[in-house]
């Protein structure tokens, strides 16, 4: 019992990444009519804001302490950082609390970056195929992971969790259980910020009029040029709301696991299998898929089951996908007459 | 016409509602063998949803339509045509970046092989011999001397008689036209009905859903009358003319 | 039987022929004359022209043909170590292989179309290469790779008694020596890239490509026309699988060695990119595409900043600095970035591929002719 409820939670850390990533794939392709293959890109981005922050902060000063000599009898070199040496404790808790700071600033980045996108690129895809569409992203997403990999090499960068809660919590005895079930804090921090996300996009749509040209336009995409909106408007800020999310479901992620120039190509393909799965167009099929599928891969890496069937945690995703596909052709929760033949 | 003939398409007590808005009511309608049955009413009536639940485009909530011992809903589009029964749009419905000839050539394929038939060299046997039948539909439909322009760039009106063409190289048992004089000037539409009335001296059976009157009466030898989801009259053009009821829901208001 | 191919489809390959025989002498001033390279020419326009078959027929644009270019690597290689050196077997076997998966692959994705075809493929492609880098490592060899060794079986080639060489055995085509980057090598992928070539030809004219434009142009229509088009589009899936997979057995056969990387989304997305520019749905748009790519990729990955110092040293300092940092950006391990512009701005400015622009150029030219003669016919109306 305590190891499944361990593999449980294991599979909500990761199944919140995919669904924040699915969810905005979705939010783009329900509400702008487009695939985005670099959305996997944004994901990277946002990790890499939370790397840059951190170096940032990180910029050492060098004083030299005359009262203090090395043991080869030069003068004591004291490397700080900056923020620590300029603002003491406070600086000192600016670089332990780096990453969930990240956060602040990577809202205003990747919502730029987004709108970027939207005005300089996909606005001008709309009434193209989808096939140019896909192409054009995937050509973008290239550029981006390679300027990326330039500035920022190809080995991952570890980003560390706060201090405080960088150990593990007693779930067990949190959920009133016997036993010690022990749980990365952070992991726990993470499934509740996707949570949080998740639960902050279902409110902008419930309750604002772009939530509403959105809701409109999933439903029926024709129809909304109708509504005597100014539709342009809103699909940028769509669009910079699913960048947001993404980055951020980024940014969190980074002490999980250590970004690099390919970890957004690496989401972007399982959460398509996500959205896929969850249902083309459904968002909350997308949420539903994300955890389900996160979860699943958890219990698949379990080594019980790696025992008897080697590696299936790399391919079990794809498995169920291909499964799901042959029974339920719209997936979970997908709607009759999105994206049929 | 003569009414010994065999039913050959039987839609019986077909419903449809999209949302809560009822498309189709009961309609219950019997197509004889040889006859050219016109499908009349007025804008919204359902006539259109009647033609696309015949083949196979949208499914009834209940009710069958049932061609030949052959229910239609339950098969697939091509199989349905496989059975004889080809459709022209109201929307002409053609393969844009293909040449004329090509449009025409692929349905006489589909006439020749089957759903699919995957025999390279005797495809290419039969190609001369479908491309002479392909030229001849469309000199009969006037569009010989553009076989090689690219569909697309074709007039409207023009779409239509090559959809036309696309449909009859099939000979098919039954033809439904979904408003085939539709956006044609006067002259088109003279020579559309000399080109329908030939095919009715071939025997194939026709449901033609039609709003220019003079085209129904010149053609039909049934006429049904849908208003509002409902089958509300039934007869020989003559009777159709006369039925106070029809004057009242249909003819009386828009009569051109 | 050839009785549906023009005066003109023969004359493209006539030309074509001679085009890629000769290569070795016109691929001399530009410094690419070498066996290796235009072996990677050769093969690389092979997977593109059967990538085109999917993708410029139908529409269909699969995001996972590199799996079935692993998929004939590795099975080429196999043959090698179990029965024999000789590449016809390995070829046979692969396609064998290829044509297998696709199958599979392509019935289960062609269940979706547009978007969720191409999701679907992406989707295949890399679990496959998962598959070939962790999972089924006795097979695939993981991250090292399928290699040949002295070990290997090879027992067709005992049993004949075929005379082994010191080290490692090289791959044969009955007895010419096809690995290891020499002539015979390029002319056996150069004739089979021909075969190739004509064969896309064929089906570009058949009425069998015609389906497949007419499923592209309208695939509704195509239905209530008569015709069931997923056997179709899944013929289609299977014979650009099997160029592909042709395409994995020819890199064995000229190297035997197969990885997984070659399976991964970016050598998909690389033969998408040779097929776009060089123009989608043209006959020879993807061979052009491919060479040029392959050509430039050798180019730019072999330069790095002293190679860049070098070439700009006749430039002042500080403005040689700044170009060379700015330059190394799309070089050497840049090239990939390059890669992906190119790619964004053929789809934008130029989604015809360069087929397209020799064509608008074209029209440009005959327009300014009619011009001409229009001028010089109402002159000719004045007199």
């Amino acid at each position: 019992m305590d190891a499944f409820l361990l593999q449980l939670l294991n599979g909500l850390d990761k199944g919140g990444a995919y669904a924040l990533i699915a969810l905005g794939l979705t939010l783009v392709f329900g509400t702008l009519g487009v695939v985005n293959f670099a959305h996997g890109a944004l994901f990277m981005l946002g990790a890499f804001c939370a790397v840059v922050f951190n170096r940032l902060l990180n910029i050492e000063t060098v004083t030299i302490d005359e009262t203090q000599t090395t043991p080869w009898g030069t003068p004591m070199e004291i490397r700080e950082p900056y923020v620590q040496s300029m603002l003491g404790d406070f600086g000192a808790f600016l670089v332990d609390y780096s990453v969930p700071i990240s956060i602040i600033i990577a809202i205003p980045i990747m919502l730029l970056i987004g709108v970027i996108m939207e005005r300089g690129l996909i606005r001008h895809f709309y009434n193209r195929p989808h096939a140019d569409q896909i192409l054009v992203t995937f050509g973008l997403a290239i550029v981006i992971q390679e300027i990326i990999k330039h500035f920022f090499g190809a080995n991952p960068i570890p980003q560390g969790a706060p201090d405080a809660v960088n150990g593990s919590a007693n779930i067990g005895a949190m959920l009133g259980l016997e036993g010690f079930i022990s749980y990365p804090w952070w992991r726990l921090i993470y499934f509740l910020f996707s949570l949080l996300c998740i639960g902050g996009v279902f409110a902008f749509l419930q309750f604002t009029t772009y939530g509403m040209v959105v809701r409109a336009g999933m439903r029926d995409r024709e129809t909304v040029g109708l509504l005597g909106i100014d539709i342009e408007k809103r699909f940028t800020v769509v669009f910079g709301i699913a960048a947001v999310v993404a980055g951020l479901a980024g940014v969190m992620y980074t002490p999980i696991l250590p970004p690099d120039y390919h970890m957004g190509m690496d989401f972007l393909v399982l959460s398509f299998v996500v959205v896929v799965v969850g249902g083309m167009g459904s968002l909350a099929g997308a949420v539903l898929a994300g955890f389900l599928l996160g979860i699943l891969q958890s219990f698949a890496s379990m080594t019980e089951v790696k025992s008897i069937l080697p590696g299936i945690d790399q391919i079990i995703i794809y498995l169920v996908a291909v499964a799901i596909l042959l029974i339920l052709p719209r997936g979970l929760m997908g709607r009759k007459g999105v994206m049929e033949d | 016409m003569e009414t010994n003939n065999n039913v050959v398409l039987h839609v019986a007590d077909v419903n449809k509602s999209f949302g809560g808005l009822k498309a189709l009511t009961d309609v219950d309608l019997s197509v004889r063998e040889g006859t050219v049955h016109a499908i009349i009413g007025p804008n919204g009536a359902g006539k259109s949803t009647l033609l696309n639940v015949c083949i196979g485009r949208i499914p009834p909530d209940t009710g069958h339509v049932i061609f030949d011992g052959t229910t239609l809903d339950e098969i697939t589009p091509h199989e349905i045509n496989q059975l004889g029964v080809s459709r022209v749009f109201q929307t002409p419905e053609i393969f844009a970046d293909l040449s004329l000839l090509e449009n025409v050539m692929i349905p006489a394929f589909a006439r020749r092989d089957g759903a699919f038939k995957f025999n390279p060299i005797r495809a290419l046997a039969a190609e001369a011999e479908i491309r002479e039948q392909a030229e001849s539909h469309l000199e009969d439909v006037g569009l010989y001397a553009k076989r090689h322009t690219e569909a697309a760039s074709l007039s409207r009106g023009d779409k239509r008689r090559l959809e036309m063409a696309m449909s009859l190289i099939q000979s098919p048992r039954l033809l439904l036209l979904d408003e085939p004089t539709a956006g044609m000037a006067r002259h088109d539409t003279n020579t559309t009905i000399e080109l329908l009335k030939t095919l009715k001296d071939r025997g194939m059976t026709k449901v033609i859903i039609e709003h220019d009157m003079h085209v129904v009466f010149s053609l039909a030898d049934r006429i049904s009358v849908l208003a509002q989801g409902r089958i509300i009259a039934e007869g020989t053009p003559d009777e159709v003319r006369n039925s106070p009821k029809v004057k009242e829901a249909y003819l009386g208001e828009s009569q051109e | 039987m050839f009785g549906n191919m023009t005066g003109k489809d023969w004359l493209l390959f006539i030309g074509f022929t001679i085009v890629v025989l000769t290569a070795p002498i016109w691929l001399t001033p530009l410094g690419a004359a070498y066996p290796a390279l235009m072996q990677k020419f050769c093969i690389f326009a092979i997977f593109a022209i059967g990538f085109n078959i999917l993708f410029g027929l139908t529409g269909y644009l699969s995001f996972g043909h590199a799996a079935f270019l692993g998929v004939g690597s590795y099975a080429g290689v196999w043959m090698f170590k179990l029965f024999s050196m000789n590449v016809v077997i390995s070829t046979v076997f692969a396609l064998i292989c290829s044509g297998l998966f696709a199958l599979v692959i392509g019935y289960i994705s062609l269940r979706r179309s547009g978007i969720y075809f191409s999701i679907l493929t992406l989707a295949f492609a890399q679990m496959m290469y998962n598959v070939a880098y962790s999972v089924l490592t006795p097979i695939t060899n993981g991250e090292t790779g399928l290699q040949l060794s002295l070990s290997d079986p090879r027992h067709l080639d005992r049993a004949l008694g075929v005379s082994e060489s010191i080290g490692l055995p090289r791959t044969s085509f009955f007895g010419i020596d096809i690995s290891g980057g020499g002539m015979p090598g390029f002319y056996f992928c150069a004739v089979l890239l021909i075969i190739c070539f004509f064969l896309s030809i064929r089906i570009f004219r058949s009425p069998f490509g015609m389906m497949l434009r007419a499923i592209k142009s309208n695939q509704m229509r195509m239905k209530y026309t008569g015709f069931n088009p997923k056997p179709y589009l899944l013929a289609a899936f299977v014979i650009s699988g099997l160029y592909a997979g042709l395409a994995g057995a020819l890199m064995v056969a000229t190297d035997p060695l197969a990885g997984a990387e070659r399976m991964q989304w970016t050598a998909s997305g690389e033969v998408v990119l040779m097929t776009i520019l060089g123009g989608v749905g043209t006959l020879v748009g993807p061979v052009i595409g491919a060479t040029l790519i392959k050509y430039f990729e050798n180019i730019f990955s072999a330069f790095n900043e002293n190679a860049l110092n070098v070439t700009f040293s006749f430039l002042p300092a500080d403005i040689r600095e700044l170009i060379v940092e700015l330059a190394s950006l799309f070089v050497g391990e840049g090239w990939f970035l390059t890669l992906g512009l190119v790619f964004m701005i053929v789809v934008i400015f130029l989604p015809g591929g360069i087929m397209e622009g020799v064509g608008r150029i074209k029209a440009l030219f005959s327009r300014k002719k009619t011009q001409d003669d229009a001028a010089q016919g109402s002159v000719v109306a004045a007199e």
